[in-house]
């Protein structure tokens, strides 16, 4: 269980910072006695300064300046960024590519999760390596990869564009580049998971008479649904936020190829700051809806795993 | 269903785990595989479940071979050590996934659910989930899951194991009550010696991949075919001597050796209880100095040295034998071994005992 004594660490930092401001107000007489494992105060508090610093410098300066600049010039000018065709045309895409994006990895991550757990065979290692493989590369070459297999001159372009398809500089490449980027963080969520919660529960279903198809949907999916839940909401954020890839392959052709951030980096070079920082409030809200979903299911696995910790030791 | 086991040898990565184990289990018996950790016996039950192959060697239920039957196809109720219950699904849910996945009708699998739960004697807890269960509703779960089908043969591996001592004992007895009630062939593995004898029919000693002994659990300790199954069944003292027709000899005492033939160097094994202790030196016993005297509630275990041997000697006595004696460290006393065993001095072989350093 050691998923359960990790969440239990993690609720142990998560409550420290609320018992400092009690621990200040007491005053230097009254001070709660410093935990054996606790640094000395002027550490302590040199900590944590650093760290709301940088936070602040970081992530809350930024995420001010785009809510301050979106709504500079009042709400109607916000709606008209949004509302202008080209702004709904880049949203409707971003929802598509999400739409198709996501999905896909949730199999595709299911599946290696799968593959990468529930059985032993050479190359397995090497698997579990390759689905690191988008993290670790420059969204950049993604979508130079992307285009060198798709484009006009590339391996499979000329082939594709006999039959009437093209890929680059169209959705499907936003679709591919996408998708590429994006398929780890299922599998990810996963891998580890599913490596903790053992294979005995499935034998238990299979020697019951249960089918390889019932033994996936009754027991192995319900028991990593929030997992795979977790999963696909990053899934999804980086879905509809990648830049780089999408940049490469899209063309940034207005109306047609061009997603969310693409939009934003198009208004913001043509002087249209107030549009720009228009459009990018909605992604900063779509990056809002992400953490607090991210939260909330934190703490539905919290609870469940403590449930968990409460069995009987094995 | 009756149970034939023959010849089954399996081995992961080249390191062998079975070698030849063959057991025939007849229709309705209760049998314990017996024996240290490593032996085989877990692997031995997966193989009978069909969650394992066996490498050589065949098994039969009711005469028919099961080698082409899935683990899914066999029928086969199992217990799973950690119980393995479904944790997102109710107790009920828990003991009807075996008629849920087979498409029974829902009335059907609510009378039987309601049925099998008033056998394990949990039908007021069918709607909580495994992690708010003890460790002994969550066994008696596990049990009722497996006997959702009605299986004709039902495996328990180490079912009592994760159990504290006192549900442990009340499981056992209602283990072997329910056994006694459904008659179904059942097979259990245990490490537990006490556990093995107390529920089983029938005790299968299995050390090191191979089956040491099978009978009931009265003769196999009476009649212990190996130094292993000696040593196995509690403590024993160890006595470096040698035989010569029929005869065991040790320092200056003498035995009936009826089963030692020819001259070799043996073993004695002696245990605790088959010793009486003497103040005064009689023929047939050797003296010894108390090293500690242990009150084990019941009976006393008394510790002692004696020249010639190494390492201490162990005795059991009753405790108004003790008083008796009124024995303190120090004092120099007479053992007159009651009942020994002889086992010719054969090179070690490869032994879970030893394996496992019990």
């Amino acid at each position: 269980m050691s998923g359960a004594a990790s969440s239990l660490a993690r609720r142990e930092v998560v409550a420290a910072p609320d018992a400092v401001p009690l621990a200040g107000l007491a005053g230097a007489a009254r001070r709660r006695p410093r935990r054996a494992t606790e640094d000395p105060a002027p550490v302590k508090w040199a900590l944590v300064a650093a760290a709301l610093c940088f936070l602040a410098s970081l992530v809350l300066a930024p995420a001010a300046v785009v809510l301050v600049e979106a709504l500079r010039g009042g709400f109607g000018l916000w709606w008209k960024a949004v509302a202008d065709p080209d702004a709904r045309a880049a949203i409707r895409l971003t929802l598509l590519v999400s739409v198709l994006a996501v999905p896909l990895n949730a199999a595709f991550g299911v599946a290696a999760a799968w593959s990468a757990t529930r059985f032993r065979y050479p190359g397995r290692s090497v698997l579990v390596a390759l689905i690191d493989l988008p993290f670790g590369v420059s969204p950049v070459i993604s979508g130079m990869v992307t285009v060198f297999l798709f484009g006009a001159r590339g391996w499979f372009g000329p082939w594709l564009a006999a039959h009437g398809v093209r890929v680059v500089f169209a959705v499907p490449g936003v679709v591919l580049a996408t998708v590429f980027v994006t398929f780890p963080f299922v599998a990810r969520e996963l891998i580890p998971f599913m490596e903790a919660q053992g294979t005995e529960e499935e034998e238990a279903a299979l020697v019951l008479g249960a089918s390889g198809w019932q033994i996936f949907s009754r027991v192995t999916l319900p028991n990593v649904k929030w997992s795979l839940l977790y999963g696909v909401i990053l899934c999804n954020a980086r879905a509809m936020g990648e830049f780089g890839a999408v940049s490469v392959v899209s063309g940034h052709i207005r109306g047609v190829t061009n997603t969310l951030p693409l939009h934003v980096e198009n208004l913001y070079s043509e002087y249209a700051f107030q549009a720009a920082f228009a459009v990018a409030s909605l992604l900063f809200l779509l990056a809002a809806v992400t953490l607090s979903a991210k939260k909330t299911l934190e703490w539905t696995q919290r609870t469940s795993r403590r449930d968990a910790a409460h069995r009987s030791p094995r | 269903m009756s149970i034939e086991i023959r010849g089954v040898s399996k081995a992961f990565a080249g390191h062998p785990v079975l070698r030849d184990v063959s057991i025939d289990i007849p229709d309705g018996e209760l049998v314990a595989l017996l024996g240290p950790s490593g032996c085989g016996k877990t692997t031995l039950l997966r193989i009978l479940a069909g969650l394992e192959v066996a490498d050589r060697g065949e098994v039969r239920y009711g005469g028919q071979d099961v080698a082409t039957r899935t683990a899914r196809e066999r029928n086969v109720g199992l217990v799973f050590q950690h119980y393995a219950l479904f944790r997102h699904m109710t107790v009920a849910d828990n003991v009807g996934f075996a008629l849920k996945v087979r498409k029974a009708p829902r009335p059907e699998i609510r009378a039987r659910v309601d049925e099998l739960l008033r056998l394990v004697q949990l039908h007021d807890q069918r709607d909580r989930y495994p992690h708010q269960l003890s460790g002994g509703q969550r066994q008696r779960v596990a049990l009722a899951r497996a006997l959702a089908t009605s299986p004709r043969i039902l495996l328990l591996d180490e079912p009592f194991g994760a159990l504290d001592a006192r549900v442990r004992q009340e499981l056992r007895r209602w283990l072997r009550g329910l056994h006694d009630e459904l008659h179904v062939t059942s097979i259990f593995v245990t490490h537990d010696q006490e556990e093995a004898f107390e529920v089983a029919d029938r005790v299968v000693l299995m050390n090191a991949g191979r089956v040491e002994q099978v009978g009931p659990p009265a003769q196999v300790f009476e009649n212990p075919a190996s130094p292993f199954v000696m040593r196995f069944l509690g403590a024993v003292n160890v006595f470096h001597g040698h035989v010569d027709g029929g005869r065991a000899f040790v320092h200056d005492l003498e035995f009936a050796a009826p089963s030692a033939h020819g001259r070799s160097t043996a073993h004695v094994y002696v245990r605790p209880h088959d010793i009486d202790v003497h103040r005064a030196a009689l023929p047939g016993s050797f003296a010894a100095r108390v090293v500690r005297v242990l009150a084990l509630g019941a009976a006393v275990r008394v510790e002692l040295t004696a020249p010639g041997h190494a390492g201490a000697l162990e005795v059991e006595l009753d405790a108004r034998r003790t008083e008796a004696l009124s024995l303190v460290p120090g004092d120099v006393v007479h053992l007159a071994p009651r009942r020994v065993r002889v086992f010719p001095a054969v090179e070690r072989q490869s032994d879970s005992l030893t394996a496992s350093g019990l």
